[in-house]
């Protein structure tokens, strides 16, 4: 047992290595245009933002459609603390990271506690509206820039420096796998499948449930940090219901409750706008039915039907074979 | 003007508004009383309604009585066949398959309508004139006249249709209890496809009046509308159709006041504080009833 997590552990940092060394090879050498190399700070953040709304999507059972409401807090608190403050780069991007993250995870608790009477439905409509309420406070307050947004923000992650983006990838995604695996994780996964079972064995969901919220928050607040700071500057429009939804989209595709497949998810759903640029405006239009056929797909029965009919053309196949 | 008279017409123009939240709700609410879903679509049945309307007067230049008999049947149509096409399969699924495909159906409308009439603002001319009324000091623009009685008498007969005739009490039944309600001989998937031919009709209204207070087309305008209106319909109690005629206008008041009173750029977020404190102080909504969950 031990050694088979050893081996885990150990093929785990060879592809961390691996993975990083590519990066770095595709963006020193220059082998790919600008524009791509550059894609790959929003990939990061787009991991980052996926793998985090996977926690309370996929593991937690709970939709919410204000992941970017907690992305643009954190943005809006990491720029105004590296513009207004004139801290060096090495002390100005860690701090911008450390306060942006918490301030959305306060947010997180401050929504997480109200949310706790509902679910479902209800949850969902709620985190909107929360989410909505966010980006009219920014456009309505004065040192937010308002609907004009926030610029000059110093350009302190943009693909040059993508290492530090990388290592934040990595401790995202380290960090939530392990805690789904751990006792927490299984608490949270016991109260998607069954709450009143899970509340009958003396789970506390309360408990849970915001802790899903908070972890999720941090790091969509940190995603919105490095976002403020590729792009140099923030528009509250920029964070509305259809970014939420993007990030949906990617967890859906990925796979609910499956990180790797968010990870996957999240790296081709920001290449195949670029690549297919021409196509722009259908690309609204491709993410609308990706949500629906993946939700046809797999819970219409007409996978178990699909599965089984491929299951008996590989029977007549063998069948045939054995002749 | 005094403070009195400006009170009066904020109150008229909240009226107004909140009767189009009030009809939109309707449609939230009938669905999520037969479906048990929320329909996240019905936002953009109003763009679709409002769109087609243009399509029929403003590129085929049909007389204005048929376009809009034509509008809310091309909605009724569009809703009977998303519930075939996208609920009905999913019927039996966790309510989170329904409600992220009910998103990805809102998605699809949106850009649908993006692709097929692009992003710039179509002016569209008002459609409805009706002379405006002085009472007093108060000046009522004809519009708003035709939003009240339009709505008004949406609501009766939807009122009388649903207490009165066989297929209202079908609706009534199927949502009380889908199975026994089958046992009684109730075609149950007509009726669902009924209540959402009815609720998209109604959302096809709200988007031709919709549009004759704010003369531009665009392929998001069904969607704050929606959501407020969906707001209105948890206010007064999802599921309780007089409930969301009581929450649409309560929500459209405290929108026209806050916006007059408070701050324009704050109105939304005032319209979703209340519905975070409905769902916080009574979650079943002003007229809804309370549920309890059993094992």
């Amino acid at each position: 047992m031990n050694r088979m997590k050893l081996n885990n552990t150990i093929t785990n940092i060879i592809f961390i290595i691996v993975s990083y060394a590519a990066v770095s090879l595709i963006v020193t050498s220059g082998i790919l245009s600008r524009q791509m190399t550059s894609l790959i700070i929003p990939i990061g953040v787009n991991i980052i933002l996926a793998v985090s709304l996977n926690l309370l999507t996929g593991f937690l059972g709970e939709l919410t459609l204000g992941h970017a409401g907690f992305m643009s807090l954190g943005a809006y608190t990491g720029a105004l603390i590296t513009v207004n403050t004139e801290l060096p780069e090495m002390i100005g991007l860690p701090l911008a990271l450390i306060a942006g993250g918490v301030v959305a995870a306060i947010f997180g608790l401050v929504i997480g506690v109200p949310v706790l009477r509902l679910k479902g439905d209800y949850l969902a409509i709620v985190t909107l509206g929360f989410g909505e309420i966010i980006k009219s406070v920014l456009t309505a307050m004065e040192f937010t820039g308002g609907a004009q947004g926030l610029s000059g923000i110093p350009k302190y992650t943009t693909y040059k420096n993508f290492t530090i983006v990388f290592i934040f990838v990595v401790i995202t995604i380290l960090l939530i796998k392990n805690l789904v695996y751990s006792r927490h994780g299984r608490a949270i996964c016991s109260i998607r499948d069954n709450y009143i079972a899970s509340e009958a064995v003396g789970i506390k969901i309360s408990k849970y449930k915001i802790m899903a919220f908070v972890i999720s928050a941090f790091f969509a607040g940190i995603a919105g940090v490095f976002n403020a700071h590729n792009i140099g500057i923030l528009k509250p429009d920029n964070f509305d219901y259809n970014k939420s939804i993007e990030i949906l989209v990617i967890v859906v595709l990925g796979g609910m409750g499956n990180i790797k497949g968010s990870v996957i998810a999240a790296v081709v759903l920001t290449l195949l706008p670029e690549l297919l640029r021409d196509a722009d405006n259908f690309r609204m239009l491709f993410y609308a039915i990706v949500l629906i056929a993946m939700m046809l797909f797999n819970n219409s029965g007409l996978r178990e039907r699909m599965t089984s009919w491929i299951k008996s053309k590989k029977q007549v196949k063998t069948a045939t074979g054995g002749e | 003007m005094s403070l009195i008279t400006n009170i009066f017409e904020q109150l008229i123009n909240g009226l107004r508004t909140g009767s189009i939240y009030a009809l939109i709700a309707l449609g939230y609410t009938m669905v999520y009383g037969i479906a048990k879903m929320i329909n996240f679509a019905h936002g953009d049945i109003i763009m679709v309604g409002a769109y087609s309307l243009y399509v029929f007067i403003g590129l085929l230049e049909l007389p204005v009585i048929a376009a809009i008999i034509l509008s809310v049947i091309v909605c009724a149509v569009l809703g009977m066949t998303i519930e075939k096409i996208a609920y009905k399969p999913l019927r039996k699924a966790p309510p989170l398959a329904v409600l992220i495909t009910a998103i990805g159906m809102s998605y699809f409308l949106q850009s649908a309508a993006l692709l097929l009439f692009k992003a710039t603002p179509i002016p569209f001319g008002n459609v409805i004139n009706v002379p405006s009324l002085r009472l007093g000091g108060i000046t009522i623009s004809g519009i708003t006249i035709v939003i009240l009685v339009v709505t008004t008498l949406a609501m009766i007969v939807l009122t009388l249709f649903i207490n009165k005739t066989k297929a209202g009490s079908a609706m009534r039944a199927v949502s009380e209890d889908k199975d026994a309600a089958e046992l009684m001989g109730i075609n149950v998937n007509r009726t669902i496809s009924l209540t959402f031919a009815i609720g998209s009709g109604l959302a096809a209204v709200a988007g031709i009046l919709y549009i004759c207070q704010y003369p531009a087309l665009i392929p998001t305008l069904g969607a704050l509308p929606g959501i407020k209106a969906f707001v209105a319909a948890v206010l007064g109690g999802i599921g309780s159709v007089p409930g969301a005629m009581l929450g649409g206008i309560i929500l459209g008041i405290i929108e026209s006041i806050s916006k007059a009173y408070i701050s324009t750029k704050l109105s939304d977020a005032i319209v979703f504080s209340v519905l975070v404190l409905v769902l916080l102080v009574r979650p079943s909504g002003l007229l809804g009833k309370k549920k309890t969950e059993k094992v």
